[in-house]
């Protein structure tokens, strides 16, 4: 080489650049907790787990604890908290927010965000309560993937606007809050104009999606064919991966995970077999089907963001837009797709909702509920700032809105503490994760 | 090396004419007399190369011969037309005249695919990472592997680990952990490892060193010493002289413009690189010959 002829030590015509080891260079060595042996043990992946709590990296754990505290305080204040009725109860009220959570994560993952899911489900809500009312009756099959087709396409066209014009999401979907509202109201009351504002759903299948139990014995099958699909898909996963010579976690670790599952699973379908009827002498049991359809979304859409292009791909544009594009991924298809799935989740997120209260309204509060949408996203861990976050949020966070309203709702708490109560846990998911992550990465 | 003091003190004003000129007789002889085509072991031979934006002149008539296994350094003073350079051999831009030999065969580049496509690959000074994805994703980015519409993992992570450890990158301890939790070198390490990652034969670094401390300096400097020690073809950039003379066989010098001088890194010290740079001429000619003769 030619370096040691060089008599570059004498003149400093340039000065050579002495800058400051910054806390990144010197970082890796007790960063990277991700990193263990192939052949690390269970108690080492145990070790690693702790330490990337410790550091911030803690994942969904904040609000699960905070989730169990909640529902503590709850049980202490109110005994029928627990109740099989009121878990019952809790879980169908969750079930709107958590679906409109998953919607807004689509688009919080790009680092942009979505204004107008509430109002445009609610329209595709409302399309689908039309057609499968007299004079329509659609049957209800085609009546739900006209109301989700509706949004879509919604969302498609606002993506359109928001990506080919590069027009700022917040405001473009601020319009879509407006114009939908006005919609809304339009259409229902077009539709029936004596009825107040309401369409009341007729169509049984689509009111008991909420209101509607499995039987018993069919919730055992559902469960355990769920059980066994999820514990041979990680042990072959695992394999898989072990015979391409890659690291994989022991195998007693993936099945304690697959019994943690099992374990709330059967206590999900136990919980909700028990006659949890108001009035003597009759018998409600059964997960409501709208238990099953959240995790079917929840599981699906988690595929679709871990394990395919698509999903890779929404993240790194979150994470940098630019070195996306560069990497020659089409930026603006996925942000346009992105757009169109979180109209169709929204969709399905309010359809859920006039399926519990029984009609499509025009005073339906889409508004409010998106951003009860983005709070559940949040609260669970996505970031408002792009390229971070995962489906589950939308399910963690989801529960603790819908936890605080019941609870609330016990404690014949009105309106107002509602609110607030919400406002303060909401700050607090935003401050947990603003810290955790000022202690995690200067990168 | 290559060293060879008379041929230097030739190249100062219009660089390997004799040597462009031997080829000129042996494989092409219907090129421009101003050029002609490069030796065999040359990879990239830049002829006559201009690029005007409306009224500026970025590029005037720039000759440039790129070796494979070798580093060349790349140096000027800001809007010296080194980034346009770059660009031009990347396909972002296109040459308004000259010509591009690629192994000695005429070539168009005209957008970045086509670049790849030759073996042309770019890292550039904001490196284009995703922190919030891991070493195999970042790696991956846009040329997933897929199986019945899934990503296939196995390969990609078995590939990325395969790149990282030809390339000695060995302080990374799992290839599973976000980008953003990497130092500055090892973020280098990544963008260069998915540089090369596709059969690359030429690697453009713009500013490698520019955001690292010393210790990570030195390891992307060792980096690139191994890429041009596996036969590759390395162009850096820097304004980091220290840099340019730790790891440069070979110097390019642009001024407005202008490729004023290139050569053998052991015909420069710091002092005539500077002076060039600014300059666009060494003012006491026997000055830098003197010296040339001293080491030899």
């Amino acid at each position: 080489m030619t370096t040691t002829d060089n008599p570059h030590l004498g003149e400093v015509v340039a000065p050579p650049e002495i800058e400051e080891e910054t806390a990144a260079d010197q970082a890796p060595l007790d960063r990277d907790l991700m990193a263990l042996p192939p052949d690390a043990s269970v108690n080492e992946y145990i070790t690693a787990w702790f330490k990337r709590v410790r550091s911030g990296q803690s994942g969904v754990l904040p609000v699960v604890g905070g989730l169990i505290v909640i529902i503590i305080v709850f049980q202490i204040e109110r005994s029928q908290f627990l109740s099989a009725l009121n878990l019952v109860n809790l879980l169908q009220q969750s079930a709107a927010f958590i679906v409109l959570g998953m919607a807004e994560i689509f688009v919080l993952l790009l680092g942009e965000i979505d204004l107008s899911l509430g109002y445009s489900g609610a329209v595709g809500a409302a399309v689908m309560t039309i057609l499968a009312y007299p004079p329509i009756n659609l049957p209800w099959e085609f009546a739900i993937l006209a109301g989700l087709a509706t949004t879509a396409t919604i969302g498609f066209a606002q993506g359109q606007i928001i990506s080919r014009l590069r027009l700022p999401p917040f405001v473009v979907t601020l319009a879509g809050l407006l114009f939908w509202e006005g919609f809304l109201i339009w259409v229902i009351n077009n539709q029936s104009p004596s009825n107040g504002g309401s369409i009341r759903i007729n169509n049984t299948v689509i009111y008991d999606i909420v209101n509607g139990n499995m039987s018993v014995t069919a919730g055992w099958i559902v469960l355990a064919v769920a059980l066994v699909l999820f514990g041979v898909v990680s042990v072959t996963r695992d394999r898989r991966r072990r015979a391409g010579g890659l690291v994989a976690p022991p195998l007693a670790l993936t099945l304690a995970k697959v019994a943690f599952v099992a374990v709330g699973g059967i206590a999900l379908v136990a919980i909700c077999g028990i006659n949890r009827a108001v009035f003597t002498g009759t018998t409600v049991r059964g997960i409501p089907w709208v238990v099953p359809i959240v995790i079917a979304i929840v599981v699906m859409w988690t595929v679709l963001l871990n394990r395919t292009r698509f999903g890779r791909y929404i993240y790194a544009i979150g994470g940098n837009r630019e070195a996306a594009r560069r990497a020659g991924i089409n930026v603006h298809r996925v942000r346009v797709l992105a757009y169109t799935l979180a109209g169709l989740t929204a969709a399905a997120a309010i359809i859920i909702l006039d399926s519990r209260t029984g009609g499509a309204n025009t005073d339906t509060d889409g508004g409010q509920i998106v951003l009860y949408g983005v709070a559940a996203a949040v609260i669970g861990g996505t970031s408002l700032l792009g390229g971070r976050g995962k489906m589950i949020d939308a399910l963690l966070g989801g529960l603790v809105i819908a936890t605080i309203y019941n609870g609330m709702g016990l404690l014949s708490l009105s309106a107002d503490f509602q609110y607030m109560i919400t406002a303060l846990v909401l700050l607090a998911a935003v401050i947990v994760d603003a810290v955790s992550r000022r202690g995690q990465s200067s990168a | 090396m290559m060293a060879d003091p008379t041929d230097a003190a030739s190249e100062t004003q219009e660089g390997n004419v004799s040597r462009s000129a031997l080829a000129d007789r042996e494989t092409n002889p219907g090129s421009e007399a101003r050029g002609g085509t490069p030796d065999s072991q040359t990879l990239l031979s830049l002829r006559g190369i201009s690029k005007h934006f409306g009224p500026v002149t970025a590029l005037d008539g720039v000759d440039l011969d790129v070796p494979s296994g070798r580093v060349t350094a790349l140096i000027g003073d800001n809007g010296a037309g080194k980034s346009t350079l770059i660009k031009v051999i990347a396909g972002i831009h296109e040459a308004d005249h000259g010509e591009i030999f690629w192994s000695g065969e005429r070539v168009q580049i005209r957008t970045p695919h086509e670049a790849t496509l030759l073996g042309v690959a770019t890292v550039y000074q904001d490196l284009a990472l995703c922190d919030n994805l891991d070493i195999v994703a970042n790696m991956f980015l846009g040329l997933e592997t897929i199986s019945h519409g899934m990503l296939d993992e196995t390969p990609m992570e078995l590939k990325a680990r395969e790149t990282l450890t030809s390339l000695s990158v060995t302080s990374v301890r799992s290839i599973r952990q976000p980008v953003g939790s990497l130092s500055g070198g090892q973020r280098q390490s990544v963008a260069v490892a998915r540089a090369v990652m596709g059969d690359a034969k030429l690697v453009i670094m713009d500013e490698p060193t520019a955001a690292l401390g010393v210790s990570q300096t030195a390891m992307v400097l060792d980096l690139i010493q191994r890429l041009a020690a596996g036969g590759i073809a390395v162009i850096v950039i820097s304004h980091n002289l220290n840099d340019v003379f730790a790891v440069a066989d070979r110097v390019a010098i642009l001024h407005l413009g202008r490729l004023v001088s290139s050569g053998p890194a052991s015909d420069y010290d710091r002092q005539s690189a500077v002076e060039i740079m600014t300059t666009g001429a060494l003012s006491g000619r026997e000055n830098g010959a003197r010296e040339a003769a001293a080491r030899a």
